[in-house]
């Protein structure tokens, strides 16, 4: 499809948009009943009623039952495919780096995002401080994966011993091109099991520190001034005041924090594919989800597992929107 | 009196009944060789156009082309159809995408295909034929296929007997990378047969530099380049024969001559002593992109990179990829006189999802040798190849593709298509890849092989 048949496209969604609107906003106009505000109320929620339907229930439901049928949908298997999930040695290993993944970058993410917000919080470089934390949220997680990749990129700093003509090899990565300097042995960061997860759990947390640091930094600057006065009036130590009014006082954007970075964990796939493409166990269940489905087309293993990632979001998905309302509230 | 409506009326039911007549035709000519739209073709008389001369006048047909040929490499094939287009009046609207592969499925499961799509897998070609999406080659098509290409090729396009897709474009796996220079300041021959290489790497080890670089990192795909060493090796060890029962899973995957030609690649390959030049241990070629795996050869930090013919792109701007230049490539050798000339490669294959006969004649065209020298001459900086026995090899622009295509040519040389690409993707794209990556991260032959035999789908 060329450019000027997309904009085409867009402007005929436009205007049938605008029209429908038209139409709507015509026909509910006369109805000034009370009757006709509920009419009225149905003609605007029912078309997002339909597009969350097709858009989002029905395949929501078709993944739960196709999840429960044999690869090429032909008959019923029951719970075989989640069986494999918790059996597989492959797919445990899988679990075991999903737990990992999202154990460590909410907590982490969110104490250095909260103690730089602590730090920088009224500094004379505040603004610069926190331009410099945040700016990797701009960077798309495919981005910031091919950063790191050559980050942590390898070669043997003696792949050229004993030859005559070699000598000294060339270090790309900045980490290993500091170990070489060092005279400390290169490393092969994205290689070695089972390290090379926390290497790449890295990568996240390096993206969303920052994301954790804008909220929490907002709350704390909203923690009112009087009650920090007569903490300090009280003679309270620095790290006292964080402890027990700082900390108490943001509670709610916390775990809004932590939650949202629970759920983004949990569908990370772009940093796997990007650094190792699964090899060398580093694995996670929205990789494995996606190659199941899409690339070795085994769709009913693929959504056994989006509906496993499902069933673990959802509850932090409901703590989330309670928690946010709570922080609306207030 | 006419007024500008009522001549648009007219026209639009004008054109409903030429589709209408458009169809019946097609209808009536399925089995009757090639159709034609009446008329006559712009280009007729023109030597170039003869065989396009039976379709008739296509002006204002459009043909549309999905393919996963994008910039830079889609503007030779855009201006490859120039001659087509000359001949018959009709237009080709090319669309390249990356995600090709996928996309084609969801289109097909969406019913938006496209005319003609270059397949590069032959296990896709025959998915599609099983669920009724592709259309018969014309008998046109078959013909040229006949005259211009060697039967192990057209047998790729065929499923159940019936001729589907013609090939298009080919690449040789087969190849050695090395330095001429290199090669010649050592006094070291290019090696012939296989017990020669080995003997080469022993003697270019004993001077210290490892004789061997290798890289099979490449995103999700991580470990295609072993599933190639693997399938040369088979080639050689145990024959087209074997080989083609191995691929279609007729003997187990984990068959003792897989292991032990598995084992020869391992001969190479898992040598602390040959690998792995410039780069680190055997299990940095792990982690080591396959575009930098052959680099070190420039440095002189390596000797030998086993790698396909488009390897020749990764070499950078100012090296000179020719026998008397920086980099050149030799046929990986032989390791007996049993099997002839085996060569490993890729290619696409042209599959039409209509028949109309814009799209019928746009086959004919590239099935044909006046397609395959006018891409030829359009690829100025090379890179390009066919196994079209009609293609002039004084039309190809660089010295290794010009060695790709008499490679091709060659009579004894018997061509197979990279198995991995053939076998269900549960295993081509999937534990192939994965296991032989965990081989060279240190699993053992027999415990990859029987991992990728037990996920072989029932």
């Amino acid at each position: 499809m060329s450019t000027t048949e997309k904009l085409i496209q867009m402007v005929i969604a436009i205007v049938l948009f605008l029209g429908v609107m038209a139409v709507i906003l015509l026909l509910t106009q006369r109805l000034r009943s009370r009757a006709g505000e509920r009419v009225q109320a149905a003609a605007f929620i029912a078309p997002s009623l339909l597009l969350i339907g097709v858009g989002l229930l029905y395949p929501a439901v078709k993944t739960v039952y196709l999840s429960f049928r044999n690869s090429a949908s032909t008959e019923f298997v029951g719970f075989e495919n989640y069986q494999k999930i918790f059996t597989n040695a492959d797919q445990l290993q899988i679990l075991r780096n999903t737990a990992l993944w999202v154990l460590l970058v909410p907590t982490i993410a969110t104490a250095v995002g909260l103690i730089y917000a602590v730090l920088v919080d009224r500094a004379r470089f505040e603004r610069f401080a926190k331009a410099l934390i945040f700016l990797p949220m701009a960077i798309s997680l495919v981005g910031a994966s091919i950063i790191w990749k050559f980050v942590y990129a390898y070669k043997d700093a003696n792949a050229n011993a004993g030859t005559t003509n070699g000598g000294k090899v060339e270090q790309i990565g900045v980490l290993n091109g500091i170990l070489d300097a060092l005279g400390i042995d290169t490393y092969n960061f994205l290689f070695n099991q089972p390290w090379n997860t926390l290497f790449l759990i890295v990568i996240l947390i390096w993206v969303q520190a920052g994301f954790a640091m804008t909220i929490l930094s907002a709350s704390i600057k909203a923690i009112p001034e009087d009650i920090i006065e007569a903490a300090r009036l009280d003679g309270v130590s620095g790290l006292q005041l964080f402890r027990h009014i700082t900390v108490p006082s943001i509670r709610p954007s916390l775990i809004v924090v932590l939650t949202t970075i629970s759920i983004s964990t949990l569908k990370v796939f772009d940093i796997v594919r990007s650094t190792t493409g699964g090899n060398f166990g580093t694995k996670v269940l929205a990789f494995e989800f996606y190659v199941q489905s899409f690339r070795t087309l085994n769709p009913a293993l693929g959504a056994a597992l989006a509906t496993l990632i499902f069933v673990l979001v959802s509850p932090i998905v409901l703590y989330n929107i309670r928690q946010m309302r709570r922080l609306e509230a207030r | 009196m006419t007024t500008p409506l009522p001549r648009r009326i007219t026209a639009g039911i004008a054109a409903l009944a030429i589709a209408g007549l458009g169809l019946s035709a097609c209808g009536d000519d399925s089995d009757s060789g090639s159709p034609s739209a009446g008329g006559t073709a712009p280009g007729a008389g023109k030597p170039e156009c003869a065989q396009l001369e039976s379709f008739g006048d296509l002006t204002g047909k459009t043909v549309s082309v999905y393919t996963s040929i994008v910039a830079p490499e889609d503007a030779a094939h855009k201006a490859s159809y120039k001659v087509f287009e000359d001949c018959t009046g009709a237009t080709v609207s090319y669309e390249g995408s990356q995600e090709f592969e996928a996309q084609l499925q969801v289109r097909a499961q969406a019913g938006n295909l496209p005319d003609i799509a270059y397949i590069p897998q032959p296990g896709l070609v025959k998915s599609l034929v099983e669920a009724g999406y592709v259309k018969e080659a014309p008998q046109s098509v078959s013909d040229n296929v006949d005259e211009f290409f060697g039967e192990d090729w057209k047998a790729y396009g065929t499923v159940d007997g019936k001729f589907y897709a013609a090939p298009l474009g080919a690449n040789v796996k087969s190849f050695v990378w090395y330095s001429p220079k290199m090669f010649a300041d050592n006094g070291w021959e290019v090696p012939t047969t296989w017990d020669d290489m080995m003997a080469l790497s022993d003697t270019i080890a004993a001077s210290g530099v490892k004789p061997w670089c290798a890289g099979i990192e490449s995103g999700e795909a991580t470990g295609w380049v072993l599933t190639d060493w693997l399938e040369d090796v088979m080639l050689r060890e145990v024959g087209p024969d074997v080989y083609d029962q191995w691929v279609n899973h007729e003997i187990p995957f984990n068959d003792p001559q897989v292991a032990a030609a598995l084992d020869t690649v391992g001969g190479v390959l898992k040598d602390e002593n040959y690998v792995n030049g410039g780069i680190g241990g055997v299990t940095s070629i792990a982690t080591t992109s396959f575009q930098e795996g052959g680099l070190p050869i420039l440095k002189g930090e390596c000797a030998m990179h086993r790698q396909a013919s488009f390897y020749a792109a990764q070499w950078g701007e100012g090296v000179k990829v020719a026998e008397d230049g920086d980099v050149f490539a030799f046929y990986l050798p032989t390791e007996n006189e049993d099997f002839g000339k085996p060569v490993l490669g890729g290619g696409e294959f042209v599959t039409a999802f209509s028949d109309r006969p814009e799209v019928q004649a746009f086959q004919t065209y590239l099935s044909s040798d006046v397609w395959a020298n006018e891409k030829a001459k359009a690829t100025p900086g090379g890179g390009w190849v066919s196994a079209n026995k009609g293609l002039d090899i004084a039309n190809l622009n660089s010295p290794i593709d010009q060695l790709s295509a008499s490679i091709l040519q060659d009579p004894d040389a018997t061509f197979r298509f990279d198995g991995s690409d053939q076998m269900p993707s549960a295993v081509g794209a999937g534990t192939f890849w994965s296991e032989m990556t965990n081989w060279i991260s240190g699993d053992s032959t027999s415990k990859v092989l029987d991992a990728i035999e037990s996920s072989w789908p029932a």
